[in-house]
């Protein structure tokens, strides 16, 4: 048995598990809101791929950077009509914000696209490495997501906005005392979120087909793996990817396929048990 | 006198009067056909392709005047759907709709086993007769239901015959994987192929299921490769059929002989370019195989309805594209009601169950016979499959029915991989 076949496409999909993971957490460590929009808008990141390629005739790639920039316009719209009013209410009106923007994008999206598959006819050839023979798009999506990582620890540990937010992040109250605009933060916060949501289904779109209704199962992906890394910590929801992304790929091959989540949740209480801040500690 | 003489005039134009309006109400019956589709989620496709045979059949019986009975009556048909969204929880409700508030006098089948074994219930609990099609599992017919008909070869001998095929392409194979989705129909059929694969001596390497829905088809295919069977068999619908195919060409693994359930017949099958050539599928009809009066000559049976061409003909003037086997079964099951009609002379439900019982007959579909044992009553036994293979290269492929031999139009691509 050739395991580092089985290793590669569950890390390479990792990667990707751990950029929308990453773009929850962040809402969730800055903003203590859970974003139930997230697998809606990563469905919308599919689709703006989509139609980039079929409406646009734009390259994926490119498609994806315009995805980008619309994820984050629209979640500072979300943020601005959705979020902002309820932010200091209980965790629970927050919660069924997100919810209610969920439902609306749902319909619509069910309105426009209908449930019925799409697919981005759109192929790179493969890589081959000694027994590993993978399609291109998904390195250049492995690729892509720690290019994304860097970049936002660029953000946010070597910019004065992305200090901003993480001031927010550790005090709000205090933040606002050093005069940072915190609703502006909270806002670019919530952006960037689903800019990064964005991202990964525009990613996930170059080599899997989907729905409007495909973003939910990453959206739960992303919870398991945003507690799994630590709330809040960008680098871990991208660790907590690759340790999903390696039992989706090395589980099979010594079992049955439908065990994968079995023992992942297993794994997933577990970490909960032993260390309930996550594997590299939720924000302080 | 004068006053007997007035009352006799009008007792008799009251008696005209009302001779001709009973005459003109048993003139014209419109009868009403209910049925949900798949206009939206993963059934889509195959659903559409369904619904559209079926309205072409309604269409030109309506266009030709409707159905005569001997008592003068002439049934034309308007149905009534609804979108049951691929999802079995809201077939049930909207069957029962179908059943009481619209009062259909019958019924057709949404696609797929799923929907169709939670539709069945429905017809049975509220007496009316059901035709099934684009539903293969044999289990819903041996529910002891006595209202439903099967059109489509059942799930038990749906992949049989790939098997038979790739016996007469190469006696050195021994080794099939079996990779299937994991919903009624799809397992129904690959527990029926295993049970056949170890029958004629073959090592079945790898026996899993997949989720309904499922993209990321690696996992299965790492195990494949490392199985190193000389086939891979299963699939499941239109959806995951595609990507599975798709991801099995991507990932370069030198197989011999790939058959795979649903997707490979239809006509958008060939939209995978290189990952479709070779890929065999299992096919309740082609537009190669075409039968006639001629062939029920032959066969002894009595003919029914258009021929292969025509049937073919109306469909491509109808919709602009070629119909595959899904669009002629949504047909067939409107000409097999109105076979039944003609026979049973009524509209009563009791009498088309015993014309639908009785029936013997050959269509342009292929043989339609029912069981009618208590075991499996309804069950199609007439019907066989015939499988198709992709051949060519690029953008120009071509189907070709590479089995049974009886039916073939071309030589089979083996292997379609490797060596």
């Amino acid at each position: 048995m050739d395991i580092l076949t089985f290793l590669v496409d569950g890390l390479l999909i990792g990667f990707v598990y751990g950029i929308a993971a990453m773009g929850l957490t962040l809402i969730w460590g800055v903003m203590n809101v859970i974003n139930l929009s997230h697998g809606p808008i990563i469905a919308l990141g599919m689709f703006g791929i989509y139609f980039a390629a079929t409406s646009l005739g734009v390259n994926p790639y490119v498609g994806v950077i315009l995805v980008s920039f619309a994820g984050l316009l629209l979640g500072m719209l979300i943020y601005a009509i959705a979020i902002h009013r309820v932010i200091n209410a209980p965790h629970l009106s927050t919660l069924l914000a997100t919810f209610a923007v969920n439902m609306i994008i749902i319909g619509l999206g069910t309105t426009a696209f209908t449930t019925s598959a799409y697919n981005v006819d759109f192929s790179l050839g493969n890589i081959s490495v000694g027994p590993v023979n993978t399609p291109t798009t998904r390195v250049i999506a492995a690729l892509a997501s720690v290019l994304v990582t860097g970049a936002l620890y660029f953000f946010l540990y070597r910019t004065t906005l992305g200090k901003y937010v993480r001031a927010v992040t550790d005090n709000r109250a205090a933040a606002e005392l050093m005069g940072i605009p915190s609703a502006r933060i909270l806002a670019l916060s919530f952006g960037l979120g689903t800019m990064l949501a964005a991202i990964a289904g525009g990613l996930i779109a170059t080599f899997f087909p989907f729905t409007i209704l495909s973003g939910g199962a990453y959206e739960l992906k992303s919870f398991v793996v945003g507690v799994m890394g630590g709330v809040g910590n960008p680098l871990g929801a991208l660790i907590g990817g690759l340790i999903l992304g390696t039992f989706e790929g090395v589980i099979p091959a010594f079992m049955p396929t439908s065990w994968v989540p079995v023992l992942e949740f297993i794994l997933f209480v577990v970490i909960l048990l032993v260390r309930p801040t996550g594997l590299l500690g939720a924000k302080k | 006198m004068k006053r007997t003489l007035y009352l006799l005039t009008v007792v008799l134009l009251v008696t005209v009067l009302l001779g001709v309006t009973l005459v003109a109400n048993a003139q014209e019956r419109t009868a009403v056909i209910g049925f949900t589709a798949s206009t939206t989620g993963k059934y889509n496709v195959e659903s559409t392709r369904q619904i559209n045979g079926l309205n072409l059949w309604l269409n030109q019986v309506n266009e030709a005047g409707g159905i005569t009975l001997s008592d003068g009556t002439v049934v034309t048909f308007e149905t009534v759907f609804y979108d049951d969204e691929s999802n079995t929880d809201r077939v049930q409700e909207l069957y029962t709709r179908l059943a009481t508030d619209d009062n259909a006098d019958f019924l057709i089948s949404p696609y797929s086993s799923g929907l169709t074994d939670a539709s069945s219930i429905i017809a049975e609990q509220y007496g009316k007769v059901m035709i099934t099609t684009g539903a293969a599992s044999d289990s819903t017919y041996q529910k002891g239901y006595s209202l439903v008909f099967q059109t489509y070869t059942p799930a038990s001998r749906y992949l049989t015959g790939a098997l038979d095929l790739l016996a007469s392409l190469d006696e050195s194979a021994t080794k099939i994987a079996i990779v299937h989705e994991n919903d009624k129909f799809s397992t129904d059929v690959s527990t029926a192929l295993n049970d056949y694969a170890l029958a004629l001596g073959y090592e079945v390497v790898l026996f899993e299921g997949y989720d309904s829905g499922t993209t990321d088809f690696a996992p299965f295919i790492n195990k494949i490769q490392d199985a190193a069977p000389d086939a891979v068999l299963g699939g499941g619908h239109f959806q995951d059929g595609s990507t599975f195919a798709r991801q099995l060409y991507e990932k370069g693994i030198d197989l011999k002989f790939v058959a795979l359930l649903v997707a490979p017949p239809e006509p958008s099958f060939a939209e995978l370019g290189d990952a479709a050539v070779g890929v065999v599928g299992p096919s309740q009809w082609e537009p190669l195989g075409l039968i006639d009066a001629m062939a029920a000559e032959a066969a002894g049976l009595e003919f029914f309805g258009p021929s292969g061409q025509e049937f073919i003909d109306a469909y491509m003037a109808a919709y602009e594209e070629e119909p595959s086997y899904h669009a002629a079964g949504g047909y067939v099951a409107g000409l097999l009601l109105q076979k039944a009609i003609i026979d049973a002379d009524s509209l009563d439900t009791q009498a088309i169950k015993e014309a639908l019982d009785n029936m013997d007959l050959l269509t342009f579909f292929g043989h339609m016979q029912f069981d009618t044992t208590p075991e499996a009553h309804g069950l199609q036994i007439g019907h066989s499959m015939m499988y198709i293979q992709w051949q060519g290269e690029g953008d120009m492929l071509e189907k070709a029915i590479v089995w049974p031999p009886e039916a073939v139009t071309g030589d089979a691509l083996y292997p379609i991989r490797g060596e």
